[in-house]
């Protein structure tokens, strides 16, 4: 999309001690892979997320590389463990540097 | 005779289905769309419509399709829709005015409305939902049009068209409508291109068999502005009509013009009655 | 009007086998054994490293046939406790045919609780998504699951 990343989370707001919830996150991002040619036949050049990072309270506890492979639009669920209230930073890295972010609480009980 | 008509068709086309195909053993194995497995809803249509039941494009495609479909995070349509939330409340053009300034909570005044286009205007013209967001910028928010397909323009359509969700599709046919249904009607059945296809040939009499690796719907409008998997964004009816238009290698017709907006309101009559998916995601 | 009908039922026909309707299912070289990559061993052997990899573990869960290869859902899991002494540290992801054969790479930890992902990707033709886990002892657990791509090309 031509407008601004915007990134969406779903996280629960609160867990019990030792429950293993599930994150989803989608982004708007063409995931331009570089292997694609305009009508010119020029190459259209890459331009994609290529890392995910997501930390609880500083603490990286899941993160992933991208390929051009990546379908426009990237969705990534993964799974963390509560252990303690705080919160959980989603951070997005663009090629270009650009970082798109996000973040949601969690209470622990 | 209408329904001999078809049955003939669908014969024609079934016989040469099965006659050639290895692959379609493939498709048996469980990942048959819910058309083939007799799991759809099927909506009674009113007695003038030549189908015999209203079945949308969602019952044609694969579980993993429907399923990006079924949940509003996972669908990737709902990016426009959040951004069409955001438009709505941003001033622009030199009135200085937002939609919400003059039409406050969409979620009340715009519930309904789409499932009520194409309508004809208070000038007397035809406009779909892209046409009337356009009039109301040129007109109210001295901005300018639109481009047909830009993401401001399919975010704004696709948030007000989502306000009607669930609701029936009824558009009205008769007075100053009625020349516009009856051109959109023989836009329908007019055969055109080398292969000499109407719209007729693959939805109407074709729907539920396999055109190559493509399973035919009944090419119902109810879920646009839709997001392709194919497109990978969200897109038009009118440009999925332009696709369309192309598979009978027929010369193609612009996005918004008056050919599309007639045939968009014939379309929309054919699914009377069908509920408004938008956005809808579909392969 | 019987007799126009069965005519254009006709004209129908014979336009459709005409124009290939008989193919029906367009998959893309169907069938296993398709032949992976250059570039699939070469990013294989980088991950590797020398190394064999076991059988099992690994859920790998991808539609059989996906309606469109550019968003073909993916789920990956991995059989482990996820403990502080037992987890998996990494799972890469291939498409053994796709020119770029990198799909993604997981890194996981003990506070990740499950070893599981779920992403989107792009698939160019029929071909294998092959994950490699590696454990926090370093040992390595391999499998695969082919997704067949139908080609579509009617409708726009
Ligand atoms: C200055 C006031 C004003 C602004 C700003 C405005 N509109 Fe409108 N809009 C109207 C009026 C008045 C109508 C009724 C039709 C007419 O008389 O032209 C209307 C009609 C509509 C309709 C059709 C409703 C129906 O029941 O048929 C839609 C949809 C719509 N507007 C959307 C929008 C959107 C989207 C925006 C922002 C891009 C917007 N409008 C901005 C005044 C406005
Ligand atoms: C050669 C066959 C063919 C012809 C002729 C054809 N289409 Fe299609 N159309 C398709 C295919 C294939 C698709 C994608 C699968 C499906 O939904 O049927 C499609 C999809 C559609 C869709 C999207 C349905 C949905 O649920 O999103 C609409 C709307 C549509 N067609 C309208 C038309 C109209 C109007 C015409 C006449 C101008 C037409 N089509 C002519 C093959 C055709």
């Amino acid at each position: 999309m031509s407008t601004a990343v915007k990134p969406r989370v779903k996280a629960p707001a609160k867990a019990s001690k030792g429950e293993i919830f599930e994150v989803k996150t989608l982004v708007n991002h063409e995931m331009e892979s570089g292997q694609r040619k305009d009508r010119q036949g020029a190459v259209i050049p890459r331009k994609i997320i290529k890392k995910f990072t997501a930390r609880y309270n500083g603490r990286v506890v899941f993160s992933c590389d991208w390929y051009p492979s990546i379908s426009s639009n990237p969705y990534l669920a993964f799974n963390i463990k509560a252990d303690e209230s705080g919160t959980i930073q989603y951070v997005w890295e663009d090629d270009d540097g650009t970082l798109y972010e996000a973040e949601s609480k969690l209470a622990v009980n | 005779m209408k329904i001999k008509a078809s049955a003939l068709g669908a014969l024609a086309m079934a016989a040469v289905v099965t006659a050639a195909l290895p692959g379609a053993a493939q498709n048996d194995q469980g990942e048959k769309p819910s058309f083939l497995r007799n799991e759809y809803q099927a909506v009674k249509p009113e007695k003038a419509n030549p189908l015999t039941e209203l079945i949308s494009g969602y019952f044609f495609r694969s579980r993993e399709t429907q399923a990006l479909q079924d949940d509003d995070f996972l669908n990737p349509g709902f990016l426009w829709v959040e951004q069409g939330q955001d438009l709505w409340s941003k001033p622009e053009g030199e009135a200085g005015k937002s939609c919400a300034d003059c039409h406050q909570d969409a979620a009340a005044t715009m519930k309904g409305v789409g499932a009520s286009y194409p309508k004809v205007q208070p000038d007397g013209k035809l406009a779909n939902l892209e046409g009337r967001i356009n009039l109301c910028r040129t007109q109210y928010m001295k901005a300018p049009e639109l481009k047909y397909d830009s993401d401001p323009l399919l975010a704004l359509t696709a948030y007000v068209r989502h306000q009607s969700r669930g609701m029936p599709v009824k558009v009205a046919i008769d007075g100053t409508a009625a020349p516009y249904f009856e051109k959109g009607k023989e836009f329908y059945y007019t055969r055109r291109g080398q292969l000499d296809f109407s719209c007729a040939s693959c939805h109407e009499t074709n729907y539920g068999h396999y055109l190559r690796a493509d399973f035919l719907s009944q090419g119902q409008s109810n879920g646009f502005p839709t997001y392709r998997l194919k497109w990978q964004k969200l897109g038009s009816l009118h440009r999925r009509l332009e696709g369309c238009v192309q598979d009978t290698r027929g010369e193609t017709f612009k996005r918004g013009s008056e050919e599309f907006l007639a045939l968009e309101l014939y379309l929309a009559w054919r699914g009377q009655g069908l509920p408004v998916e938008t956005p809808s995601v579909r392969q | 009007m019987i007799a126009e009908t069965m005519a254009r039922g006709m004209t129908r026909r014979t336009v459709l086998t005409g124009m290939g309707v008989v193919t029906v299912l367009g998959f893309a070289g169907a069938g296993p054994g398709l032949a992976a990559t250059a570039a699939y061993e070469e990013e294989l052997a980088k991950v590797l490293q020398g190394r064999t990899a076991k059988d099992g573990r690994i859920t790998i869960d991808v539609p059989q046939i996906a309606e469109n290869g550019n968003t073909v859902p993916l789920t990956v899991t991995v059989d482990s406790p996820m403990t502080e002494s037992d987890f998996v540290k990494t799972v890469t992801v291939f498409a053994d045919g796709n020119p770029r054969p990198e799909v993604a790479v997981f890194h996981f930890s003990p506070l990740s609780g499950r070893a599981s992902a779920a992403i989107r990707m792009r698939m160019a033709t029929t071909q294998n998504i092959v994950a490699i886990a590696e454990m926090s002892d370093g040992s390595l657990y391999q499998q695969s699951a082919q997704v067949k791509v139908t080609i579509g090309g009617c409708g726009g």
